[in-house]
């Protein structure tokens, strides 16, 4: 118990650190690899939790492709020139804004069930039992099943986002030659395999 | 405080010891591939390969590595030096990291995890890191553009070994490394997934930078893309992960596709054999292939790298996970059902 104890408080403070340096370095390439610090190490208090199969998506989804995308474009960025010390002022009433509405919610959520985390019903109907299953198989056969209308609807909207930045990116340029490699495949009769006699030649 | 100590000392003594028998085997390994793919590449055009260095040139990889050691280690001067610095040592870390689940004989793990491939998949996905650091740390062109070149391959070919995985994974029905070698005990995944198997073949290829596809260190546009500011030891790290990651490349083709452990034949002189020999033997194997594609096909060009990953492999392994998962479902041949 306490070698969990001693593991949780090494991933969530380097969690809060690494979070708070996301924030406070000026440089914006170490900003995200703090982020993906802070990633890595969420998925390993979901380890603690024993959700495996959840730190191990969270780990391939957001650090493995999301955040190499947010270091991509942060790389490009001329951030020597766009550093400017003066205007990180301008950003704290908005940020206090933010957090007042978290504060909010959390003071209304705690209010609401006085603490007694047991009074808590939120889902419609109970889970079923999933003692002897896998994490995999357990979110599967409800995500499968009973989520399946959430399951869907996520999919379409990720769907019609992908579609949507396609056709917004997407530009058609004149007078550009592409390779059209079935063509290239498909012609007949103007390459000829030739056995080439020694000391002879061939006709061309 | 004491009592702490007490407990888990000789837990953690015996897990460093583990893995001490997972690292050390693993160097050995590295430096025998290496050999391996230099004196591969050497036959097949006609060469005599290292050959001066020991018998038969066996130590000539040792002594490379000796005098990377005694190299000077030169950090750019405009270059981001802790990033610079922490990108070999990532790049190694992870590729050792992954080889924590790979089971070389039946029982024989560091960590029999339930979700293994789901790791192995996860700790692959993150080598991308150190190369793209190495690109950007170094502030100079050629290792910029072959980090960008390497994060993009390796983003697009991870899709399909996804995908690739996940048709295994129908016919297995659990995600335990050890669990779809033992699924395999009646036909080897190769024999049924075919098209699957060359698919995730080539897609390890492209996923290691291996030729054909080592647009990242072509050395005829890049000078040696993201390792070009790198020398001595953080150079080693990089030669080191890169071949480490080919090695479990192979040994994941093994154990999806090959059977793992498991003798060709199930009779008695061959199946005496000791499971992790045959482990041994087919991720060997399965490098030789990797090396002779080495020795005779010639680089693609960027643009038909991308084609290959987006046009032609994503929609092939899409429709297998669909076709594969009909069959499975209409002949009920689907594991847990």
């Amino acid at each position: 118990m306490t070698a969990q104890l001693l593991t949780f408080y090494l991933f969530s403070g380097v969690i809060l650190i690494s979070s708070l340096m996301v924030i406070s370095t000026k440089n914006p390439v170490h900003s995200v690899l703090f982020l993906i610090l802070s990633f890595l190490n969420a998925a390993g208090l979901f380890v603690i939790l024993h959700a495996e199969f959840l730190a191990m998506i969270l780990i391939i989804v957001y650090v493995g492709a999301v955040a190499v995308l947010f270091l991509f474009v942060v790389m490009m960025l001329d951030f020597k020139t766009s550093i400017n010390k003066d205007n990180i002022l301008q950003y704290i009433p908005i940020g206090i804004l933010i957090g007042v509405v978290f504060i909010a919610e959390l003071i209304i959520v705690l209010i609401n069930t006085k603490f007694d985390l047991s009074n808590i019903q939120v889902l419609p109907n109970p889970l079923s039992d999933f003692t002897g299953k896998s994490n995999t198989e357990a979110i599967g056969s409800v995500l499968y099943t009973d989520y399946i209308l959430y399951f869907q609807l996520s999919g379409v909207i990720l769907l019609v986002a992908m579609i949507g930045s396609i056709v917004l990116t997407l530009r058609e340029r004149e007078g550009v030659k592409r390779q059209v490699v079935s063509e290239q495949l498909q012609r007949q009769g103007k390459i000829n395999l030739v056995d080439v006699k020694s000391g002879k030649g061939v006709d061309i | 405080m004491i009592n702490l100590a007490q407990t888990y000392f000789i837990e953690v003594m015996t897990i460093i010891l583990y893995c001490l028998l997972i690292f050390v085997p693993l160097l050995l390994g590295v430096v025998m591939a290496l050999y391996a793919d230099r004196k591969i590449w050497a036959a097949v055009q006609k060469r005599r390969g290292p050959n001066v260095v020991g018998p038969y040139g066996l130590f000539q990889v040792p002594a490379d590595g000796l005098k990377f050691i005694f190299k000077e280690i030169i950090l750019p001067d405009g270059s981001d030096k802790t990033v610079f610095l922490i990108a070999p040592i990532i790049t190694l870390a992870l590729s050792i990291a992954a080889w924590a689940v790979v089971p070389v004989q039946a029982g024989v793990v560091l960590a029999n995890i339930n979700v293994g491939i789901l790791y192995i998949f996860a700790i692959s996905s993150l080598g991308v890191y150190g190369i793209l650091m190495a690109g950007w740390s170094s502030n100079s062109k050629y290792p910029f553009f072959g980090a960008l070149r390497s994060a993009a391959q390796m983003v697009s070919y991870e899709v399909s070994i996804g995908f690739v995985i996940i048709t295994v994974l129908l016919c297995v029905g659990s995600l335990n490394l050890t669990e779809i070698v033992m699924a395999q005990k009646t036909m080897w995944f190769f024999i049924p997934l075919f098209p699957m198997f060359i698919v995730f073949f080539i897609s390890a290829l492209a996923e290691t930078n291996r030729p054909p596809f080592d647009l990242p260190e072509a050395e005829s546009e890049l000078v040696a893309g993201y390792q070009t500011e790198y020398s001595g030891m953080p150079f080693v790290l990089f030669m080191f992960g890169e071949y480490i990651n080919i090695l479990l490349m192979c040994a994941m083709t093994t154990i999806l596709f090959l059977g793992g452990w498991l003798p060709p034949i199930d009779i008695y002189p061959i199946n005496a054999v000791p499971g992790f020999v045959w482990f041994l033997l087919k991720v060997t194997f399965v490098f030789y292939l990797f090396a002779m594609v080495k020795a005779f096909v010639p680089r693609y060009r960027y643009d038909q790298l991308m084609r290959l990953g987006w046009k032609v492999f994503l929609p092939l392994s899409l429709f297998a996970v669909v076709a594969t998962s009909s069959i499975l479902f209409f002949f009920n041949l689907a594991p847990g059902m």
